[in-house]
């Protein structure tokens, strides 16, 4: 199977003559998320369902911004988000196609507020 | 080493101060240790015994020495509040209990593990194992290592504790070389400088990549300018060759976004903690540090995460738990949130740990623990856990014999000095050490010797990358030279000062303008450093391809992954597993202070002939009673022509005939060739004098003074320590021959004192000149006359 970047460029278009030409742009450098659910598979071939999950979300993370990401990472750490904050970001993921993130989102959101981590009003 | 957030300094400076009034020293006598103690009056009993005194004032004495104290987790193993072992599993598969807790009960590290880290198809069967039994399997060879990984996939996080707690200093180290994820070993190097001098981290980042270290870690002492580090960084990390990973350790928010740029290749300091309060005062939750994996991952970026015991007890919130159980905790959390690897092992708690019974031990047990949930181990000793150069090399050399995924977790590579996170455990003052204890244990330490000429090719090369794309991207202008003074600095207190507003405006201009790894790859390409360029481009490309985030992943300077999946630890007991092939032992074993034989005579050549000896036939016995016969060995003066102390030969037999002149007596000179012991040469020079006394001499200096009715090993005087042994003393020697043949009973002459390695020093070369003289000795041959020409 050809190994394509998130682009769609293929790998052995990725040279330094491309480089140098300036045809690359910064999508040529990020991994497709096909490639991520293939690592996933030999994760979990080799014993480790942990790795393949996180290989997995991170599959569904690839269609999101750099922005988007470090949003998100915000909105997890502690006292940052009321529970309905993080039903909004889960939706939003699962907007993006990014459902097993959603998930863990939600996940969060349950014990945050059993462990007194939301952020209140 | 991980980024604890700042009251950790704090919790640390408090813990120092602790320790300046002696209140945690065991035994110190009354005044305290080195700190308070002085010498009070002179003897008698008040005085201080010196044998303390002479104690106190060593550096072991520096460090701090704890109670245990289980309520505050001041304890390696098994706390007195540490939970039983225990795990329920409901109907539907669910961890409902975990280490007798209810679920309802579950603090977020707990509830993490409980959903995501729990086999539930092998928790009941890992948690009913006796805890020895489960403890042999781990060390036991023939039990393969699957099956200890398939087991620890259910075992909660107090089962794990339990199971390597009960693992003697020789079993762990059984245990990390069976259980490490890798085959092959490989080492990790702290790469900054006090400075942030881009030049220099890109020139110390090329060097270590020479030595062999795989993955670097910069910091900064000034957050601004980690962009900057970054960079010259990946630049500096690809001269000489290729894959070399590296990251910058900061904040987390903005360390993801350099990685998301490319400007690191992976990141370690994404940090858990084993208590919920510690883990929330870090202002993170398990599901933040889980999402913060899959985001690196979503880039294609390698990422391990950071714990090591003591940080709970730093902070103040250990819960009263034992540092292996919290740090248990924390390693099945990373399992849990699907992290490759972990890096523990102490790291900034590291002499927390050391401070406290068994801390050492458990230091290496965290490093099995990461290896029994089958996720790549990076090894700490990444900071100096003891004053004491005995202390912190027994710390490190436990896992540097087993082997691990990653030795250190930043061996320091620069000096102490530079070292931004604080010094290693050991640093750049240490390579040859290093080297060194790699060769005489025949272990792969996953370094290299360096030559000068290399280094200084690779230096040089990296420091004019960085020059030059700082220039191709308008973001810094260094000149030439400076790129000769970071060439040949040691560190950065050999460099003149650097504008510290340079390296600001260079990183800002970085950041406003978002250059990421293509722009590095073309500055490169436009500058003429293609060969740097293209293995920039290949750490691109290598994101894209995605093989390197499989577990315990590193890449080989052909590019190569090693990892889980394709290098995988088959160690199975004795002549199994990761084997040093033949290229790397010679590579191992070429250390820089290897000398041949040759090289080891090649002095002697300088003072060749500088002493004529020649031979005036067999020698028969002398009847002068003030005749003294001195005999030297069978190569003195014919092939070995200096003593190890540096005094040409024919000086110390010159200075000995002298000291026979002024006790008026008479010198005869023979050559010894049957023999080459000193012991023999002596007695037969004895045998023949008139006198009955000789004297003995090898060609390396070592003398004594025999008489011909002892015993062949029981002369008179010796000089056993040739290489101390000067001029003055060879002519006492003379003299007090000359005595003891008048029937005189001198003060004898005495091996000067030493504290020195004094044979560690000599006894390479003495071998060589052993040689020599052996290949000159003719056994049965008698001794001859010698005339010494003027």
């Amino acid at each position: 199977m050809t190994c394509r970047a998130l682009s769609g460029r293929p790998l052995s278009e990725i040279t330094l003559e491309a480089a140098a030409r300036g045809d690359l742009s910064p999508a040529d450098l990020r991994i497709h998320p096909d490639t991520l659910r293939r690592q996933a598979q030999t994760a979990e071939q080799h014993g480790n369902p942990q790795l393949a999950d996180n290989l997995r979300r991170a599959a569904e993370l690839t269609a999101l911004s750099d922005e988007e990401l470090l949003a998100v990472y915000d909105a997890l750490r502690p006292g940052r988000s009321t529970r309905a904050d993080l039903q909004t970001v889960a939706a939003h993921l699962e907007a993006s196609g990014a459902p097993s993130c959603a998930a863990l989102v939600m996940e969060a959101a349950e014990v945050y507020e059993r462990r007194v981590l939301l952020r209140s009003g | 080493m991980p980024s604890l957030h700042n009251d950790v300094s704090d919790g640390r400076a408090i813990l120092r101060a602790d320790n300046q009034d002696g209140s945690v020293q065991g035994s110190a006598a009354p005044g305290g240790p080195a700190h308070g103690g002085s010498p009070t009056g002179l003897g008698g009993s008040q005085g201080r015994l010196g044998r303390f005194t002479g104690l106190d004032a060593r550096p072991v004495n520096l460090d701090g020495v704890s109670h245990e104290d289980h309520d505050a987790g001041l304890v390696a193993f098994a706390s007195a509040n540490d939970p039983e072992p225990s795990v329920e599993i409901d109907g539907e598969g669910r961890v409902v209990q975990l280490d007798g807790v209810q679920a309802d009960k579950f603090d977020l590290i707990d509830a993490y593990i409980a959903a995501h880290g729990i086999d539930a198809a092998v928790a009941i069967e890992a948690n009913g194992l006796p805890e020895a039994e489960f403890a042999r399997l781990v060390v036991d060879p023939a039990t393969p290592r699957e099956e200890v990984v398939r087991l620890a996939r259910g075992a909660t996080p107090a089962k794990l504790a339990c199971v390597v707690a009960l693992l003697r200093p020789v079993e762990l180290q059984m245990a990390v070389a069976k259980m490490r994820v890798r085959r092959t070993p490989a080492i990790q190097a702290h790469v900054t400088n006090v400075l942030d001098d881009p030049l220099l981290l890109a020139a110390d980042a090329a060097t270590a990549v020479a030595f062999g270290f795989r993955e670097l870690e910069t910091t900064v002492p000034v957050l601004g300018d980690a962009p900057s580090n970054a960079l010259a960084l990946l630049i500096g990390s690809q001269v000489g060759a290729a894959g070399a990973l590296t990251q910058c350790s900061i904040e987390e928010a903005l360390e993801l976004e350099l990685g998301l740029r490319g400007l690191t290749t992976y990141a370690e300091t994404v940090s858990l903690y084993g208590t919920e309060q510690v883990f929330v005062d870090g202002d993170d939750t398990p599901w933040s540090k889980a999402f913060l994996c899959s985001a690196y991952a979503s880039r294609g970026l390698k990422m391990r995460v950071t714990s090591g015991g003591g940080a709970e007890a730093l902070m103040g919130a250990a819960e009263g738990k034992s540092m292996c159980h919290l740090e248990s905790r924390c390693v099945a959390l990373a399992r849990a949130m699907g992290a490759q690897g972990v890096q523990n092992g102490g790291i900034d708690g590291a002499s927390v740990v050391g401070s406290v019974p068994g801390g050492m031990r458990e230091l290496l047990a965290e490093n099995l623990l990461v290896m029994l949930r089958d996720l790549e181990s990076c090894s700490g000793n990444d900071s100096l856990v003891s004053e004491s150069d005995m202390r912190r090399t027994a710390h490190t050399v436990p896992l540097f014999l087993a082997g691990s995924d990653f030795l250190f977790s930043g061996f320091g590579s620069i000096v102490r000095y530079d070292n931004m996170f604080g010094p290693s455990n050991f640093n750049g003052e240490d390579l040859d050490d290093y080297l060194l204890l790699q060769r005489d244990w025949g272990v792969d330490g996953g370094l290299r010797p360096v030559d000068e000429a290399r280094m200084r090719e690779v230096r040089e090369r990296a420091a004019k990358a960085v020059q030059a794309v700082y220039r191709e991207l308008g973001l810094a202008d260094f000149g030439d030279e400076r790129v000769e003074e970071i060439v040949l600095a040691e560190g950065s207190r050999d460099l003149s000062p650097l504008d510290p507003t340079v390296v600001l405006q260079a990183a800002d201009a970085i950041q406003d303008r978002e250059l990421g790894i293509l722009d590095v790859v073309g500055a490169l390409e436009r500058t003429g450093f293609r060969d740097e360029a293209e293995r920039v481009l290949a750490m691109g490309r290598a994101r894209v391809i995605g093989d390197y985030l499989q577990t315990a992943a590193v890449f080989d300077e052909e590019m190569n992954v090693l990892s889980k999946v394709t290098d995988p630890n088959d160690y199975q007991g004795p002549g199994t597993g990761y084997e040093v092939s033949a290229a790397r032992r010679a590579e191992m074993e070429g250390v820089r202070q290897e000398r041949s034989r040759q090289d080891l005579l090649e002095r002697q050549a300088t003072h060749a002939g500088h002493v004529r000896l020649v031979e005036r036939g067999e020698a028969v016995p002398g009847t002068d009673p003030r005749e003294v016969c001195v005999g030297v060995s069978p190569a003195f003066g014919t092939e070995l022509w200096l003593t190890t102390s540096g005094l040409p030969a024919g000086e110390a037999l010159r200075q000995i005939l002298a000291g026979l002149e002024e006790e008026s007596c008479t010198a005869r000179l023979v050559r010894v060739r049957a023999s080459i012991d000193l012991g023999m040469i002596g007695l037969t020079a004895a045998r023949l004098a008139g006198s009955g006394i000789g004297i003995g001499l090898q060609a390396k200096g070592t003398a004594l003074i025999h008489r011909r009715d002892l015993l062949p090993l029981a002369g008179l005087e010796l000089y056993s320590i040739a290489p101390l042994v000067t001029k003055e003393m060879y002519r006492a020697l003379g003299t007090n021959a000359g005595r003891h043949a008048k029937g005189q009973r001198p003060v004898p002459v005495r091996n000067p004192p030493t504290e020195q390695a004094i044979e560690a020093r000599y006894h390479a070369e003495v071998v060589a000149m052993v040689a020599v003289e052996r290949g000159a000795c003719r056994p049965g041959a008698p001794p001859v006359d010698l005339e010494l020409l003027p």
